[in-house]
């Protein structure tokens, strides 16, 4: 990143520099506008938003850390904390699995690769409301395909085990709405599926063939050769997987109401700060909730960098 | 060498069984949207619409509606459903999607080419603030952005959907500048030398050869646009603006008492455009989305 002042040694700012820092400017400058009218400027709203009492259509009234104190004190707010957090638990590690998975099998030389990609990749690029939608039906107690799948299975069980085992009513009990928003997300894993395939089919040829020749065995392959290889792809999509989950909001919002469902077992963190926003007219309170969330995911990904280091590996460094 | 074939089999078998269940859901979709509402209720469920010859007629009644001799409506359907206007929410979708794609080609090829070709002090630490800014969500600017777009009067217009996607997004800007330094500097640099200015340098030299990436741009950004709920749930306000994707989860809440075909043809309505857009351009679309991880 050496600039032309490295080729003029000892003029501060010549004119040819002038003309091009000005012209660096003028070309970036879209961005720089956006980035203050549509960052900046909003980012500091919510800041001062959330030192005060704000219904949008009275005037601010100073409050101090009012609001953060009382998130502290206000149970739906940790109700949303632990559902958002157990939610990005299961689905960050399970869906980087899977996707791994898929991508291997997409890579070990199967028939019609292309068209099997495409069609694990599809899913994701349906509208979330369109996804919500046909897995409200799959999930339907009564008529839903999963539970037309499991009846014959669970009637088995029940029948060695003597006693009846009924399949779940998935979004109509508190204990199954999770695990169906999980299995659900499993859906839309399409995009990191492609992004570990490219990654795959980067790795060097000749480090399988070496490792091969010196006897390890496929297993060992994949922990040394291939897991080594992928690890700076597998360190992106779970930070893009850690930002996105903890977001989550358009699929339990329209697949279960805006509540969240019996016991608000699917009501997360950005359908409470929306709600305060936009329904409760408690805009200082959603500002508040707003940067406790920012923080929450420069952690996340801050821990997710730092524990990182150990494990991944990066090509010519 | 023995174990080699069947393990082949075995991994050709497992791909059939993921990729089948990857389908069924879509399959699902548009089978139940093409069957009358009492098959839709049949058990065990089954998967063609009965008499299958009949698919046709079924097609008609659930995505168009039917009329009698007179023209009075007989069978609701999707497309000229009374109460949610499809074709209007479509028209909106597409005015949206139009504004918004252009502006972000043209905003982030006109950022990235200040990144990559143009060398200013500070670039380094200005591109790696653009880069940091990917992390913040949506949901935390989303209250002041409504204050702020309230107070230019943007509330109740498709302004706030798509005039930001004019000031650049700061992924296409990256996935565009790493395109840009792929293609050799001694095109452009004699260029310069001939006395072109970074301007007509950028138009005339670097955005021609940058077509397939500013294609993944627009590819990236129409889906962006098209999938978006949150947006166009907290800006937009009078039912006649709503986009697809508001209108969808909009038929689904009226009354809640949408039978299951209709409510699948209409998702079936709000996702063709992106399986057509998919299909014809699947290889440009997926090898975009692969270089999203190439990031080091």
């Amino acid at each position: 990143m050496s600039g032309p002042a490295d080729a003029i040694p000892g003029r501060a700012v010549h004119p040819a520099e002038r003309n091009e820092w000005r012209a660096g400017l003028l070309f970036i400058s879209p961005w720089l506008v956006g980035f203050v009218v549509f960052l900046l400027l909003p980012g500091a709203m919510t800041l001062f938003y959330s030192l005060t009492e704000y219904s949008v259509l009275e005037p601010p009234i100073f409050a101090g850390f009012e609001n953060y104190a009382g998130l502290f004190r206000d149970p739906v707010f940790w109700k949303v904390l632990r559902n958002t957090l157990v939610y990005t638990a299961i689905t960050v590690p399970v869906s980087t699995v899977v996707a791994i998975a898929i991508a291997c099998l997409l890579n070990s030389g199967v028939r019609f690769s292309a068209f099997w990609r495409a069609v694990v990749f599809l899913p994701s690029l349906v509208p979330l409301v369109a996804s919500a939608m046909v897995w409200m039906w799959i999930f339907n107690g009564e008529l839903g395909l999963l539970n037309a799948a499991l009846d014959p299975v669970l009637g088995v069980v029940g029948a060695v085990i003597g006693r009846d085992v009924l399949a779940p009513n998935w979004l109509g009990s508190p204990a199954w709405i999770m695990p169906a928003l999980i299995l659900m997300s499993l859906w839309s894993i399409g995009n990191a599926v492609v992004i570990y395939l490219a990654a795959l089919q980067d790795v060097p040829a000749a480090l399988y063939e070496a490792a091969a020749i010196d006897g390890v065995r496929p297993l060992g392959r994949f922990r040394h050769v291939t897991l080594p290889m992928i690890s700076p792809v597998v360190l992106f999509n779970v930070i893009v997987g850690l930002i996105a989950a903890w977001q989550v909001f358009a699929v339990p919002y329209v697949l279960l109401g805006a509540a969240g469902g019996p016991d608000r077992a699917g009501y997360f963190y950005t359908t409470y700060l929306y709600d305060n926003a936009f329904s409760y007219t408690r805009m200082g309170y959603a500002s508040a909730m707003a940067w406790v969330q920012l923080l929450v995911i420069l952690v996340l990904t801050g821990v997710t960098m730092l524990l990182s280091k150990r494990f991944v590996y990066y090509r010519g460094a | 060498m023995r174990s080699k074939r069947s393990t082949r089999v075995v991994l050709n078998l497992t791909i059939v069984v993921v990729g089948l269940v990857y389908a069924l859901p879509l399959i699902w979709m548009l089978s139940t949207s093409l069957k009358p509402v009492e098959q839709t209720m049949s058990v065990p469920p089954t998967l063609l619409p009965t008499p299958v010859l009949d698919t046709p007629r079924y097609a008609v009644e659930n995505y168009i509606g039917s009329v009698d001799a007179e023209g009075n409506p007989v069978t609701r359907g999707v497309w000229t459903d009374p109460v949610v206007d499809f074709p209007l929410f479509l028209r909106n979708s597409i005015l949206v999607a139009i504004l918004s794609v252009s502006g972000m080609v043209v905003s982030s090829a006109i950022v990235a080419y200040g990144f990559a070709r143009v060398r200013w002090r500070g670039r380094g630490v200005v591109f790696g603030v653009l880069l940091a800014t990917m992390m913040i969500p949506f949901p935390v600017l989303m209250g002041p952005l409504y204050v702020l777009f309230k107070e230019l009067g943007w509330i109740g217009t498709f302004r706030p959907l798509w005039v930001p996607s004019w000031f650049a997004g700061a992924f296409n800007v990256f996935l565009l500048r790493q395109f840009y330094m792929t293609i050799p500097r001694e095109i452009d640099e004699a260029a310069r030398i001939d006395g072109c200015s970074h301007w007509s340098t950028f138009v005339h030299v670097i955005l021609p050869l940058s077509r397939p990436a500013l294609a993944v741009v627009a590819l990236l950004q129409f889906i962006a646009v098209w999938n978006d709920f949150l947006g166009p749930l907290v800006f937009l306000q009078r039912q006649d603006q709503f986009t697809l994707a508001l209108g969808l989860a909009l038929y689904q809440s009226q009354g809640g008492n949408v039978p299951w075909n209709l409510l699948m043809a209409a998702s079936v309505l709000v996702l063709s455009p992106v399986l057509i857009v998919f299909v014809i351009t699947q290889r440009t679309f997926v090898e975009g989305i692969a270089t999203q991880g190439l990031k080091e």
